[in-house]
This record gives structure tokens, sequence and C-alpha cells, in this order.
């Protein structure tokens, strides 16, 4: 039994290897969706346009406009608005994602020692970015009218001149690469294990040896494990590569220990190739285990807390968060990457995935069987 | 019609052209055979004359238009390609509809127009129903249907025949046959030899040559006269094909039923007559006959095959390695497999017979010990498929239609798996393999992707994959589907060979010449067996004074017809053929 078991690895790895197509498939495009997600899936913003309706004629008016100005890694063009219809032209036609309102009394109320009033308007059809640039402004802003105060003597003490000290711990730079490159290798990886296993039986039943296989002593049991091994292998050596890209390529930090994500790796990846071989005993053709691949992806991602916290998922749908084993793996990369967690933060992490692993592999080969017939 | 002046087409420099110097011309009102086998640049042919390639050298005529410079002959062109473009979700009507709109045809004439065809092609009683459920033969008729829509002067028509049993072939052939006699021009193109011997004119090719063109029994009256029918006892009918072979005055031999059929090489009637043979009747010549001899006769040295492995089969000419018993297969409640039974000695050809999906799959994929029947008892080399259907997989060697292999694996590779899955090791895997790179010849091969070999040297690769771990019984479905008729012949020399060393084989065909080499036929439709004899038995069956000498054929369609009157149902192949359909379906 073993030696059919390792014939029909050597098998699949040869015909995975030996096509140089699929090889391509293989290792080329995790790689490059690794650089292009962790620079495109930024929560920064840059670049985007800032319009400012400025009423306001006199010199303090100019001087905040200058450093609205003097950012341009933020804010790339400045588009000046001298009307309401403009104002509503420039946000409608997202030209630019805030606009700040200068009121006509800014400079008087300001050299009166008052505290000026702002307006901002925000694009809320870009929520997140327009949230961040909210703060942004209002930082600014802050900081411009603080300064003007400073030269004047004090009036008032006021609560807005309490300045609040923020240190991050894990991320000191507050990097948003840092907190989504782990997880995005925990998303690739578990997408190169999902399409090497479900593609390999449905790659077999369109060429038609896959008949030619269960002809053969083979038994239902050997083929899945013969297809889960070879998946098993390779996604974990893609993973391997991955890690090293992230530290070496983006300078991401590694500080917690290496064993421990091997060994989480591990137990992650036996999940997937088990619900890989689930979407290969049902789909017919490779182009249906691609969509079944594919269908069962955007979920897991989503519900995985990459993007967004899973505290966030509404009650009813958040018991999915707890079933998909990417969730888990994509948490334990984040902390071993950036903190240094001890057993007992890890294990309540590792533990769920046993009992997801020992189940969708029990239960694709039960379905496997039962297909056949 | 269509006048071809020294074309030629090739596609890459480095290879050698799809068409080489084709110089013909096609008339109307009659049906033009282009026969050869795969790759021999039929669809090449068609496609230049539909306009759908250009010719890299010389000059085409279609319909009086050359076609670099107009298409406007395509309006009076119907082109089928061999995957008609059916749209499986629509109806056979809306189908019809859809094209007839592409085709630019106005609603009121393409109303009539889909009408006649309807009744022209029998498929009026199916209108409503989605082209994905019709069965092969029907779906071949609407193709034909669509493509006829525009009233065409001239058909070309891309292997209709293939894929579809005899009786839907038939009818396929009839509607041609009508539009002939109105004076269209038709192209038929067919890799079956039997199929252009009914053709006006052939046009035959071979690796992008012409070969022949013109009328088909000016092709067999080249062997007229060289062709005879030996008698022979029958257990001795393997050898001596193998050993007339040999003589070099012989250019082809092969089993006909309980006789040998040999071809001998010009000048031959003295030649035939110093054959060590026994007694030997003139029979008229066939197609294939001259087919062969055109290509040279059947090459001498793979005519033997050395046996694998030096153990000693135990050989007992009596012993029955597949029995198979009151075998029952039913998927919900739709009975595909209605109580079959055979038995299947070493030393055996057994052919499976019958239209698309009328169970013979079904069957063949229980004794392989794919599906477990759902009632019976079935057995191979003694192991009962019920208990331990890994054990008796091992006992098996299967070949596939579709000569399934692993592409970008050597073919060493190739033999290196299924010789280890199927047990075999070290020594004895190595001394395996290079029995099968030696005896199918395969050497020169082996360290080359499978992907690249030409089809002929795929099916011998399937077939040592196959039989590399010395298998009881061998199965092989459809095994010399659109291969030439020379590897055929050389792969059944093979067959032959592997049942004198005591293995039993179960064959399924569509080639009806090819079940003339097996010892025993069943027949089966709707899931029962309606005949089950030797070849010339089931020939016999048949025979009437009106028709002395029928051919297996005939035989078998007079079969189906008989068995479909006994049964008191109007044997409409098409509703018959389709829960042939649902079967396979649900096989699947």
């Amino acid at each position: 039994m073993l030696e059919r078991i390792r014939r029909l690895v050597i098998k699949e790895f040869l015909a995975i290897f030996r096509d140089p197509a699929s090889r391509m498939v293989v290792i080329v495009p995790p790689l490059v969706q690794l650089l292009v997600f962790s620079f495109a899936a930024t929560l920064e913003v840059r670049n985007a346009g800032l319009g400012i309706y400025n009423e306001d004629v006199g010199v303090l008016g100019r001087e905040l406009v200058a450093r609205f100005e003097a950012i341009p890694v933020t804010f790339s063009r400045v588009i000046s608005c001298s009307n309401d219809q403009e104002v509503r032209e420039v946000l409608d036609s997202q030209q630019a994602l805030a606009i700040v309102h200068i009121p006509q009394d800014f400079s008087r109320s300001l050299e009166s020692g008052q505290i000026p009033v702002v307006q901002v308007l925000l694009d809320g059809r870009l929520s997140n970015a327009s949230m961040v640039v909210q703060a942004y402004i209002g930082r600014i802003v802050r900081q411009f009218v603080q300064e003007r105060q400073l030269n004047m003597p004090p009036r008032h003490s006021s609560v807005d001149q309490i300045v609040p000290v923020t240190r991050v711990w894990f991320n000191e730079n507050t990097s948003p690469m840092w907190s989504s490159v782990p997880a995005l290798l925990a998303i690739l990886t578990n997408l190169v294990a999902l399409l090497v296993t479900s593609l390999s039986v449905a790659r077999e039943r369109e060429l038609g040896t896959f008949d030619q296989l269960l002809v053969s002593p083979l038994r239902p049991a050997e083929i899945l494990i013969g297809k889960a091994v070879p998946a098993f292998v390779i996604a974990y050596l893609e993973g391997g590569l991955m890690v090293g890209a992230v530290i070496i390529v983006f300078g991401i930090p590694f500080r917690g220990s290496l064993v421990l994500l091997a060994m989480a790796m591990f137990v992650f990846l036996l999940a997937i190739v088990g619900i890989g071989l689930w979407i290969s005993s049902l789909a017919a053709t490779q182009q249906q285990a691609l969509l079944g691949s594919f269908t069962y992806m955007v979920p897991a991602v989503l519900l995985s807390g990459f993007a967004t916290p899973v505290e966030n998922i509404h009650p009813i749908i958040r018991w999915l968060s707890d079933i998909d084993p990417l969730r888990y793996m994509v948490a334990i990369s984040r902390m071993v990457f950036l903190e240094d967690p001890s057993l007992d933060v890890i294990v309540p992490y590792v533990a769920p995935l046993l009992p997801i692993a020992a189940f969708t592999l029990f239960s694709a080969a039960w379905l496997f069987r039962h297909r056949l017939e | 019609m269509i006048r071809f002046d020294h074309v030629t087409k090739r596609f890459s420099p480095k290879q050698r052209p799809a068409l080489r110097d084709v110089t013909v011309e096609i008339l109307a009102g009659a049906i033009t055979g282009l026969v050869g086998p795969d790759g021999a640049g039929k669809t090449t042919f068609l496609r230049l004359a539909a306009g759908l390639l250009m010719a890299t050298e010389g000059r085409i005529l279609v319909l009086g238009e050359d076609p670099r410079e107009s298409l406007n002959f395509r309006d009076h062109l119907s082109y089928m390609p061999q995957k008609f473009g059916l749209y499986e979700d629509l109806t056979v009507l809306e189908n019809l509809q859809l094209y007839a709109r592409l085709r630019g045809i106005p609603q009121a004439e393409s109303q009539e127009n889909i009408k006649r065809l309807l009744s022209f092609t029998g498929l009026e009683p199916f209108t409503g129903r989605l082209a994905g459920h019709l069965s092969g033969g029907m779906k071949q008729k609407l193709g034909l249907a669509c493509s006829m829509l525009v009233r065409p002067k001239l058909m070309l028509l891309d292997e209709p025949g293939v894929g579809v049993d005899p009786i839907s072939r038939r009818e396929l052939w009839k509607i041609v046959c009508e539009q002939r006699d109105q004076g269209v021009g038709i192209v038929w193109s067919t890799p079956y030899l039997d199929e252009a011997e009914r053709c006006d004119y052939v046009l035959v090719l071979y690796e992008g040559q012409v070969l022949f063109f013109g009328q088909p029994s000016e092709f067999t009256a080249r062997v007229k006269g060289r062709t005879f029918l030996a008698d022979v006892p029958p257990h001795e009918r393997r050898h001596v094909v193998r050993q007339w072979l040999e003589d070099p005055r012989v250019v082809d031999t092969r089993i006909q039923g309980q006789r040998v059929r040999v071809v001998v090489r010009e000048n031959g009637e003295d030649a035939g007559k110093k054959l060590p043979g026994l007694r030997r009747v003139t029979t008229d010549p066939r197609f294939e006959d001259a087919f062969i001899d055109a290509l040279g006769g059947i090459p001498k040295e793979r005519v033997t095959f050395r046996r694998n492995g030096n153990h000693e089969a135990v050989v007992n000419g009596r012993e029955e390695v597949v029995v198979a018993d009151g075998l029952v297969k039913k998927f919900g409640h739709f009975t595909a497999v209605d109580h079959v039974s055979f038995r299947v000695r070493r030393g055996e050809v057994f052919g499976l017979l019958g239209p698309n999906g009328a169970g013979k799959s079904t069957t063949f994929r229980m004794l392989c010990g794919l599906l477990a029947p759902t009632e019976g008892r079935a057995t191979v080399a003694g192991v009962d498929l019920r208990k331990a259907r890994a054990e008796a997989r091992r006992h098996v060697g299967y070949m596939a239609q579709k000569f399934s292999l692993y592409g970008n694996l050597t073919v060493k590779q190739n033999l290196q798996f299924f010789g280890g899955v199927y047990g075999l090791r070290g020594d004895n895997l190595r001394n395996a393999i290079d029995w099968a790179l030696e005896e199918l010849e395969l050497k020169p091969f082996a360290d080359q992707n499978t992907i690249q070999l030409p089809l002929g040297f795929k099916q011998r690769l399937a077939l040592a994959c196959a039989i590399i771990h010395r298998p009881d019984v061998v199965f092989l479905d459809e095994p010399t589907s659109g291969v030439d008729p020379l590897a055929r012949r050389e792969f059944w020399l093979r067959i032959d060979q592997l049942v004198e060393q005591g293995a039993a084989v179960i064959v399924t065909t569509h080639f009806m010449d090819e079940a003339e080499y097996c010892d025993h036929l069943a027949l089966i439709n709707r899931g029962r067996i309606i005949a089950m004899d030797t070849p010339d038995a089931v020939r016999a069956m048949v025979q009437s004074p009106e028709h002395p000498n029928p051919t297996l054929e005939e035989a078998f369609i007079e079969l189906l017809i008989r068995f479909g009157e006994q049964e008191g149902v109007e044997t409409n192949p098409n509703t018959l053929l389709n829960d042939e359909k649902r079967s396979e379906e649900k096989t699947k």
C-alpha cells in the first residue's frame, strides 16, 4: 500500500513540475500576488485630491492653505473652489476626497483669541479613506491653531491644549504593511493548497486518466492520500518561500518562533487540503474546480479578519468565521511576526484548527468514496 | 463544385505539410468520401474548401470563386464541423431558429425550411427537447439540419458518422443521399473504410497526400483476384494469421469470423496457391484490402510479440476467467443493465457491441470494478467483485477509449507509474518496462513526453500500460478509434498473441469489422443481451435468400430491429438511445 502511494505521489510531482505551465502557475503567481497585494492592499491614503474653499481673506487663512499644499504625498492635488457650486462638483466627480472650508472669520477669530471653526466635507462613498483623511485634516488644523495661540497671551486654558502622547506597540510605525503582509501570507498559502488539491483530481477526470487510476489496485483512500501529499508539500514549501520573502523584501520583523509558525501552518494546511479534496470530489472539470476554489476563497478571506476585525462581523454569521481555518492562521501569522507570543496565547488559535482539519479530511474521504459510485 | 489545383497547406515550416500537392475536382450531385486516418488532412481539406483557411500554395475554386478574393460562395455552402456548435441549453427548435437568424434567412422562409428539415431528419417529435439531452446520433442530425437551413449547393461534412451507432449512421446517410439526388454536391469525411465503399467517389488521403481519387470500385479493383478466404481450424486462426503474414508474398491477413482473410501481392494468383494453407476461396475485394495494399502492406517486422516476463502462466484453455451472472445495475428507477450473463475463457476475445449507451459501458465498468452491481455476481480470475474489488482489479488491465496517459510524463515514467501501482517492484518492474519498450517498439521514445507521441504510439503505450502487470483479463474500450488502419491491424496482431499467451480479452467497439476478431460477441440493447454467439453464427441469424452474405454491421442493425419487434415497441433508435444517454449521465 505504501509503495502504491509512493508511486502516485512521485507521479503527481512529475506531472506538476514537468509541465512548464503548471510549474509556473504553482510558483510564480503566489509570489507576484504577495508583492502586488502588499503594495496595493494598503489602508494609507496617498495621492488623494483635496478641495479647499477659502472664504477668508486674511493671512492666516492663506497660511493654513499652504500647510495643506505642503504635503504632496497625501494630497497630490489641491483644488481651490470659490463657491458652493464648485465644492459640490469637485466632491461629486471624485476629484477630491475631502473639502476644507475656511470661513470668512477664520483669521479674525483666531487673532481675537477665539477658537475658529473649519468645516470639512468628506466623500462618504469612500468611507474608510475619508475617515483617515478626516483625522489627518483635523490634526493639521488643530496644530495650526495651537501654534498661533502660543504666540498670544493665554486667555484661558482650553481642553484642546492637552496633547495625548501615543505610542504603538508591535507595529511601531503603524505601517499598514506590517499587519497586512503576514495576513496575506496566510491567504496565499491557503490559495495554493486549495488550487493544487482541487485541480489535481479534476485534471485527471478531464483527461480520462481518473478511470485508469480507479481500475488499478489503488484504493480510494490511497488515491486520496496520493493526491493530498503533493499538494500539501507544495503549499508548505511555498509558504516557507513566502515567509522568507516577507522578511527579506518587506523588512518585516520576525519576532516569534519559526517552529511555532511551522507547526501551526502544518495543521492549517491539513485543514485546507481537506477542503480542496472536497471540491475535487465534487468537480467534474478543472473549470468547476477553479470556480469552487474561488467560491470558497472569497468568503474565507472576508471572514478571516484580514481587512475588517472579526468582532465587527454580524453575530448571525460570526460563527462562520469560527470555522474558517484562515481566520486562525491570519491571527497566528500576525502574532508570530509582530510579537513573540507565548504558548498560552497561541494555543487557543492553533487548537481549533485540529478538529477542523480532522473534519475536512475525513468528510472529504467519505465524500470521495460516495461520489465514485 | 470544388477544384483544388496543386494545393499545399502548411501550418508551420518545421512540420510536414497538412496537405501536399492536392489536385482534385469534386462534382455536383455526388457524394465524395474523404477517407483517411486521423491526421491525414481531412479536416484541413474541408476547412480550405469552406474558406476558413487559405492555401499556402496552389489555387482553390469553390462554386466558381476563389476564397482569397470572395467568400460569397458561403451563402450556398453548408459546413458541419466535427463538433457542431449546438447550444445545449436551447431546444431543438430554438437551435434551428437561432441558426436561421444567424444566417440571415427571412422569417417566412426559415419557418418553412425548419418544418421541412424537421420532418426530413425525423426530429419532429423532439422539437421541445434540449439539445444537450439528445443522443449522439440525434445531435449529429440536428447539426446537419442546422447546416442545411440555407438550402446548400455544396455540403462539407466532417466525420458525421463518428461516435454514432450504426443505425443513426444509416439514417444520416439516407438524409445525405436525398440531398445528392437533388443535385447537391457532398463531401463526407470519414475514418471508416467501410463507409468509404458506399460513396460515389473517394478521395483517399494519407499523411497529407492523395493516395487515390476516383470511384471506390476502381480502388478495390486494384486488388481484384488477390483476396482469399481460407478455412482454418478455429484454434489455429490466430497463429496462421501471423505465420502467413511473415511470407513476403502476403500483403495482409486478418481474421474474419471462422476464416482467415488473405491479400497477396501483385501476380498473386500463384502466390496465393503456394501458401501453406488449407482450403481457399477467392473472395470479393474490400476497400480496406486495397487501402492496406496501397500503403504497402503490414510491416513484417512488427509481427511477433514476446511474452511479458519469463514465468509460464498456467494456461488452461478452458478456465473461465470472467463470469458475469445475472448482472443488474440500476440508477434510481432506470435499469441500465438488466440480467446480463456471460462467461469468457482464457485465450478468448469477447466483444460487447451495442448502440451508444445500451448498457455496454455500464457492464464494462462493473466488470472492471468501477461500479458495484445492484444484483448478480461477477468474478474476475476467481475473485468475487462484490467482496474484493481492489483485489480483483489487480488481475485486470484496462485500456480506456482516449488512451488515458499522463501527457507530460515521459513514456518510461508512465510505465513506471502504472507498473508500480500494479505492484511490480525492483527487477520485476525493470524487466517489465524493458519488455514493454522492446516489444511495443517504444524504445526510441522512452524519454519523450507522451503528449508529443503520434496517435499510433500513444495507443501502443496505452496498451503497454494496461498489460505491464501481466493481467489475466484485458479490457479494451474502443481501443482503436482514430488510429490508422495499419496501426489498428498491428494492434490486433498483438492482442491475438496476448490471447494465445493465455489472457482473456473483452472489447467494445464501433468498428463492425473489428468485431470479426472476436471469438464471441454479445449484442446488448436496452440493458439486455439480445444475441450472443460467434461472429459467423450472428451473421447466420440474419441470413436469408435475398441476403446470402450479410456483413456484421447489417446483422447488427437487423437484430436490433427484430428485437424491437419482439418487444412490441417501435424501434426508434432515438428513444432507445436516450435511455442510454441517461444511464451514461448517471454513470458519470
